[in-house]
């Protein structure tokens, strides 16, 4: 097939997401990789959104994507300073050392 | 094949290779440097869908500001990587199952399950003249414009958690007190003695 059409940029998005769901499954010891795994993710979304939006000729989905990028960023400022505090505090990423709340 | 499909598929194969280099990057510098080269593609690959503001956005907010402050945290943090991939083989087959299930799922739903539906249509070119930051704004500001304030509030928040998380005070460390400097008085400091003077000579 010589044209791209919707399908191939949500075969695309579908591919960048799994690798990210097999990103976090083995790198799940390392909480900086897993918060960039979580980043791939929300990226293949804003592809998904971006994709229909162009489809259906909708502006709406542009919009949901820019506040997905504005969520986005908060959450990794907000990661990254528990990240640094959790560090500062035990020396350590390691999510499997991460067992004092006993949860 | 034309223009626009040699790029799609140029820029599809760099950010998949850079996605996969991310998940089995050796240090977490590479991941992070890999990981620029992932959004700065996908921001190509928007422009080709006519997102043209999304793509700068995304350029501008990911690969200046939020990979800066990863490369920042990564470089910061003393850690022992090897430690860190000692279950990587370990959990390999799991992870690479879970993909494998994950895209043959939605490709199915993609490929068989939506022949009726639009999705392997061309989607119609956009006429002359359009622009798509003007488009955007036009609804931004007019039909969203609560949702964009609450945005600018979740930032705030953000700044303000993110300064508080990280903010400490460490004994015996040196520093002005500032509100104790405005509030010295002149009798704190200088203590006027009256020296009984002899006359005598």
């Amino acid at each position: 097939m010589l044209t791209i059409t919707t399908a191939h940029y949500l075969v695309l998005a579908a591919i960048l997401f799994s690798l990210s769901v097999a990103g976090i499954f083995i790198n799940r010891k390392n909480v900086i990789l897993l918060l960039m795994c979580i980043e791939l993710m929300l990226l293949a979304v804003n592809f998904n959104f971006i994709a229909f939006s162009r489809m259906l000729n909708d502006t709406l989905g542009q919009v949901f994507v820019f506040f997905i990028l504005t969520v986005a960023a908060a959450e990794a400022a907000i990661g990254l300073a528990i990240l640094v505090v959790l560090f500062r505090n035990t020396r350590s990423i390691n999510v499997e050392e991460l067992d004092r709340l006993k949860g | 094949m034309d223009t626009h499909t040699a790029l799609f598929y140029v820029f599809s194969a760099v950010l998949l290779l850079a996605a996969f280099r991310v998940i089995t990057a050796r240090s977490p510098v590479y991941a992070a440097l890999f990981l620029v080269l992932a959004f700065f593609s996908a921001a190509c690959v928007w422009i080709l869908l006519r997102a043209e503001f999304l793509a700068i956005a995304l350029v501008l907010v990911y690969v200046g500001a939020v990979m800066v402050l990863f490369l920042f945290v990564v470089m910061m943090l003393d850690i022992n990587v090897e430690e860190l991939r000692k279950g990587f083989a370990r959990y390999l087959p799991l992870g690479v199952a879970v993909a494998l299930v994950v895209v043959v799922e939605i490709g199915h739903v993609i490929w068989f399950r939506s022949q009726g539906l639009a999705f392997v249509t061309v989607p119609t070119p956009t006429p002359e003249g359009y622009s798509n930051t003007k488009e955007l704004g036009a609804v931004l500001y007019t039909q969203h414009v609560y949702a964009f304030e609450i945005a600018s509030v979740i930032l705030l928040l953000a700044i303000v958690a993110a300064i508080t998380l990280t903010m400490r005070r460490r004994p015996g460390l040196k520093v002005q007190e500032i509100s104790a400097q405005v509030a010295v008085r002149a009798e704190d400091r200088v203590r006027i003695v009256k020296v009984e003077t002899s006359t005598e000579r």
